[in-house]
């Protein structure tokens, strides 16, 4: 095996958290968002990020370990930073650490003992917010860990979409983010979360993140990670913990050379009749792709489906790893792999309409990594399209 | 419009057309018969230019121009437009963005809502291309494209294959507009007014003729071993396929050659 094939194959990137700062100087709280420096907001709105804050309930924006801004301004919802949150609801020192250990591994124990903030969304019972509430998250810092804490809960019957975009700023050499996220959707209760990663080169992400959904509930997660990361690992737990709750993951991811990607979902389907899917396009363009899914079915009754398809354009790896679990008779799961070259056939069927070949393949890849992404944003689709049109000169 | 000569074909190392002489003038429609694996589909997938399928010998001029190495990209460009028989599932694409890329390609502006009501595909527009379409849908979907294309020679290969009886109406209808033969009377104008104006070439690979039924054709062609070997009245081919078998052609052809 060549060099080149022993760096794809190593296994995650193994990452020192003690060579990584905890501290970094303070950001002043921006009252008006239009203050923002004009490198930064053009940074944030690569991400969904709008400073206009045209069609958003709120905006919650951290810099390094300084919140420099969050509002809500739309009725039924609330946005804030979580120590500011803490200090207002006594109730929520209960929902931190709920479901996720501090001791689970070193990251979540960095989250624990050095914490940064995070946000704080909360809607109040049966409140239909009717735009997104956008939050980013974003390091600036050389050699920062940046350590956050975030809780979203989707309280009975209201519905909730909420924009995450993540990203550092364009120089930075190294950094390290840690993302603590536990998200509860009550009975009845409706979050769709969107999340946009575009943190850089050389730096490396975990986020640790833990979905507690009632019954009834609805959770519909869409990530998508297509510009060069570090390395990236995650694999968010998902609880269907009452009867007819819904979780729905999309994923779209592109590994370029260097990056490391290790990416899945786990869901726990544990009471009657709940569903999920997960489905995920990757391709792996020089660098390398593990895409993890798994169902764990725990009662009759329940359905569940994972698909993941992998396209290899450049030597990489691409290692797709779905996994079933039945426990009960009456689950009903299902999953569908596959790990693939574009076919000829597909470029020519395109080619005999007039399109030449290097459309033809655009064409091709664009349409792989159009996954029906749900409950997407007006706007941000033609975002994640150009984006999506804007890496696939690298790709290629 | 379209004239092969000598053509030799190999697919796969394995000679499938071994001396192919053809001329389809400006204006024609030509059926292309003959039994299965005769190289019917090789020769259409050869004059697109697809891969797999390697020249050996002689040449195909299109417009006047030697095509025969030409990448289909730019043959599709120069006026020539295919419908093959299982085209692949392109996940993602929707069908209404592959027929807006096939106007714009042959520089085209096409009112898409209205195309696809005539070929009764407007609910098809937002499905992925050939995704879980049957074959009925496939060959709407493919006229569709070409409509958009609106090419000067036409390849179809077997269009009535996997269309129900209803429907093979609007698939002939479709390719009578296609091709400008359609007979609709026009005010004010004679019928040899009408013909005159017709420059839409077509081949068509054609299993059981039953296309007959709907279009008209100018000449039939029986392809045999990888020989074309009788060019004739389309219907009288049939006729005498449908009477005797291909074992006439092949009798007919040993007598060609003694």
């Amino acid at each position: 095996m060549s060099n080149g094939n022993a760096d794809i194959e190593k296994n995650p990137v193994d990452v020192d958290v003690n060579q990584y700062d905890v501290e970094a100087e303070t950001h002043a709280y921006v009252e008006s968002l239009d203050q923002i420096q004009a490198e930064d907001a053009s940074r944030f709105l690569d991400v969904g990020i709008d400073t206009a804050e045209i069609g958003r309930a709120g905006t919650f924006i951290q810099k390094d370990m300084s919140v420099i801004h969050s509002h809500a301004r739309q009725e039924g919802v609330e946005v804030m930073s979580i120590s500011k949150a803490l200090s207002k609801h006594a109730w929520l020192a209960d929902y931190l650490w709920r479901y996720i250990d501090p001791g689970k591994d070193a990251f979540t124990s960095r989250a624990k003992s050095a914490p940064h903030e995070g946000y704080f969304i909360r809607t109040e019972p049966g409140a239909q917010v009717k735009d997104p509430v956008q939050s980013c998250l974003y390091i600036a810092k050389e050699r920062f860990s940046q350590n956050v804490h975030n809780v979203v809960i989707a309280e009975e019957g209201s519905y909730l979409q909420v924009i995450t975009g993540c990203a550092s700023s364009a120089h930075l050499l190294s950094g390290l983010h840690v993302g603590v996220s536990e998200f509860y959707v009550k009975k009845g209760a409706k979050l769709h979360f969107t999340m946009i990663h575009e943190w850089g080169e050389k730096v490396n992400v975990r986020p640790r993140t833990h979905v507690h959904v009632e019954a009834g509930g609805e959770f519909v997660s869409n990530y998508i990670s297509l510009k060069p990361v570090g390395s990236l690992q995650m694999n968010p737990v998902t609880h269907l913990a009452g009867e007819g709750a819904v979780a729905r993951f999309n994923s779209v991811l592109v590994a370029n050379k260097g990056c490391h990607m290790d990416v899945g979902s786990r869901v726990i389907l544990s009471a009657p009749g709940t569903r999920a899917e997960i489905i995920s396009r990757a391709i792996a363009a020089g660098g390398t792709i593990v895409a993890r899914g798994e169902l764990v079915g725990k009662a009759p009754g329940i359905k569940a489906h994972l698909e993941c398809k992998g396209l290899i354009l450049k030597e990489g790896l691409m290692h797709a790893i779905p996994e079933l679990r039945g426990y009960v008779p009456g689950v009903e799961m299902s999953h569908e792999a596959a790990v693939g070259k574009i076919d000829r056939g597909d470029i020519e069927y395109l080619m005999a309409r007039g399109v030449n070949e290097e459309e033809a393949i655009s064409m091709i890849v664009r349409g792989f990594m159009n996954v029906d992404i749900e409950g997407l944003p007006p706007g941000l689709r033609q975002n994640i399209d150009k984006i999506i049109n804007e890496t696939q000169k690298d790709m290629m | 419009m379209l004239l092969i000569e000598e053509l030799q074909v190999e697919v796969g190392g394995k000679r499938i057309l071994s001396n192919v002489n053809m001329e389809i003038p400006e204006g024609e429609t030509h059926l292309l018969f003959g039994p299965n694996g005769s190289g019917k589909t090789s020769l259409m997938m050869t004059i697109m230019g697809f891969s797999g399928y390697t020249v050996t010998h002689g040449r195909i001029v299109f417009k006047g121009v030697d095509i025969t190495h030409m990448p289909i990209d730019e043959r599709a460009r120069m006026g020539i437009g295919v419908s093959v028989q299982r085209p692949p599932t392109i996940n993602g694409l929707k069908t209404r963005d592959l027929v807006n890329v096939c106007a714009k390609q042959s520089g085209r502006t096409i009112d898409i809502e209205r195309l696809a009501a005539e070929v009764n595909f407007s609910s098809f527009l937002d499905r992925d291309v050939n995704h879980k379409f049957s074959g009925g849908e496939i060959k709407r979907s493919e006229l569709l494209q070409l409509k958009a294309q609106d090419p000067d020679l036409v390849l179809l290969d077997e269009p009535e294959s996997g269309v129900d009886l209803e429907n093979m109406a609007l698939i002939g209808e479709t390719i009578n507009s296609l091709l400008h033969r359609g007979v609709t009377y026009m005010k004010g104008k004679s019928h040899r007014a009408t013909i005159a104006e017709r420059s839409k070439s077509a081949l068509i690979i054609t299993h059981t003729g039953h296309i007959l039924d709907y279009i008209t054709a100018d000449k039939g062609q029986v392809l045999y071993n990888g020989v074309l070997c009788c060019t004739r009245n389309a219907r009288e081919i049939l006729k005498w396929i449908g009477e005797y078998g291909y074992e006439e052609c092949v009798r007919c052809q040993m007598e060609m050659l003694t």
